[in-house]
């Protein structure tokens, strides 16, 4: 019988759905079926962090697929569903409601969990993170009441999240605090350089910037949380707080099966995991590069890509997901689109308009290139993709010259036309 | 409601009715229409909705914006005279019967 169960996919985000899509366009012809944990079907994340906030509109301009998408694909769609347990030597899954279903090969698209603030008083009413539909439509209307009441919105955590939420919240007309642990912005990802620009605009848009700040406790005022209190002392007043310090992967039910996880499900280029028939893709992995090291991405396209590996894996086949890394993150009227992995690098040159803010920065490592963050600069983000993605890199002093043009190694190498196009 | 008829990276050819002011990425997206991935949800963000628009269409849009040319200089499949992001495609009356074409690959 087990020759006659479906593909099965555990969790209805980006990851799953590509995998679905991806499993029909590469010629798999059985059943298909996709469980996710929540009422909705399918929906994109990023937006809910972004204009949602400004404007909650109505759940089908979020659907990541519809539903005749979905039917044409002949892709079950099973929701509200809560896995709890993978039985590898039966090859099922055990539901929350006791049902068991059989698979024939499991594909696991979990997703991550918005990080949960490690202090007392975190439970209050009015502290909020940011990870569904239901989260965003709850910020909105807590920044909103914030703002009609004059009552101050903290955000504990500058990183994308944090940041997104802040610059929506100054749209929304609410006072911002920022409270980040680390010296800069974004830390983790990029170079003082563009944390500076960032700092520059968020506060010259109102927003307080906090630095080095350890929260060590919520306290609670008339209704929920009343402020936040840092090491050094102070009490910040607080209307409602934002919680965005990261997310931890959802890797419980791989691990309780006994597949190897590290703060993730560990797969290989080809999404594999320890057990032949499971794969995983999407922000529940950690993935092993060639080196050895462990790469946790939090990203549409990493979703995507790792879920085209995943279904192929799943035919039998190798398409290993090897693309440069991008992610994009919108704050006020700047497009930040990164691509490539800055960890490492020596060296970082600039080109365009460090005040306005409209530049890249390039970051090298032993003179190759190895990331470019672009804030509203579409165009060298979109040549230095390309660049990345094919393995060539131009010398600092090339990406540090405005009239050198990026787009002349792609024609050198054949990768565009003479035109530019 | 206006209809744009999309033709498949395979050269499946589907006519779907639309509501004036969704996008032509949207419409696709929810029908199912092979050859596209909108990763970022109609952002002018990826060019992973890149279409080439049939003629006599082209010259009816309103043109692409300073973000969508920068963003055709370097799609995945070949850029054309007509290439487009049919994210920025806003659909109305008169683009009834606009007719775009997927390329073999978005990303």
């Amino acid at each position: 019988m087990a020759s006659q169960a479906p593909i099965v996919i555990v969790g209805a985000g980006q990851a799953g759905v590509q995998i679905a899509e991806s499993l029909r366009q590469e010629g798999y012809g059985d059943e298909l079926l996709l469980i996710g944990n929540e009422a909705h079907p399918p929906y994109q994340r990023p937006p809910l962090s972004k204009k949602w906030l400004l404007e909650p509109g109505a759940y089908s301009a979020l659907a990541l697929r519809g539903a005749e998408a979905l039917l044409r694909r002949r892709i079950e769609l099973k929701l509200d569903t809560e896995v709890i347990a993978i039985d590898r030597a039966a090859s099922q899954l055990q539901l929350a409601d006791g049902e068991r279903l059989d698979y024939s090969k499991l594909a696991l698209a979990t997703g991550a969990s918005a990080r949960a603030l490690p202090v007392p008083g975190a439970a209050l009413g009015q502290v909020l993170s940011l990870r569904s539909i239901g989260d965003s439509a709850a910020i909105s209307a807590a920044i909103r009441r914030c703002a009609a009441a004059g009552r101050p919105v903290v955000v504990i955590g500058g990183g994308f999240i944090g940041l997104e939420v802040a610059a929506s919240a100054r749209k929304l007309g609410a006072a911002v605090t920022v409270l980040e642990g680390l010296p800069r912005l974004m830390s983790r990802v990029t170079a003082p350089i563009v944390s500076e620009a960032f700092e520059r605009v968020h506060r010259a848009h109102g927003v307080e910037l906090l630095f080095g700040a350890q929260v060590t406790r919520l306290l609670g005022g008339a209704d929920g949380v009343g402020a936040v209190c840092t090491a050094d002392g102070r009490e910040h007043a607080a209307g409602c707080v934002i919680v965005g310090i990261g997310v931890v992967p959802d890797d419980r039910l791989a691990a309780a099966a006994g597949l190897a996880c590290d703060r993730g499900i560990l797969v290989d280029d080809c999404a594999r995991t320890s057990d032949e028939s499971i794969v995983a893709a999407g922000d529940c992995t950690a993935r092993r590069l060639a080196d050895g090291r462990l790469l946790r991405l939090e990203s549409v396209q990493n979703a995507v890509e790792q879920a085209k590996s995943a279904a192929a894996a799943l035919l039998g086949r190798e398409r290993p997901f090897v693309a440069a890394p991008w992610f994009w993150s919108d704050q006020y009227d700047i497009k930040l689109q990164m691509v490539g992995l800055s960890h490492g690098y020596d060296q970082v040159v600039t080109r365009g308009d460090l005040q306005k803010p409209a530049f890249s920065a390039f970051y090298f490592r032993a003179g190759r290139l190895i990331a470019v963050d672009s804030l509203s600069r579409v165009q060298d983000h979109m040549q230095s993709k390309r660049l990345l993605d094919h393995g060539l890199s131009p010398t600092p002093e090339q990406a540090a010259d405005p009239l050198f043009e990026l787009q002349s190694l792609l024609k050198q190498a054949r990768l565009a036309t003479a035109d530019g196009a | 409601m206006p209809r744009v008829r999309y033709i498949e990276p395979g050269g499946r050819e589907r006519t779907l009715e639309l509501d004036v002011g969704s996008s032509v990425m949207r419409g696709a997206v929810d029908a199912g229409i092979d050859g596209i991935e909108a990763q970022c949800g109609g952002n002018c963000a990826c060019a992973t909705c890149h279409c080439y628009v049939q003629p006599p269409w082209l010259d009816k849009l309103v043109p692409a914006s300073d973000d969508e040319r920068l963003m055709l200089t370097n799609v995945a499949a070949e850029r054309r005279p007509n290439s487009r992001l049919s994210c920025q495609l806003t659909v109305s009356p008169a683009l009834d019967g606009l007719t775009v074409q997927f390329p073999e690959r978005q990303s």
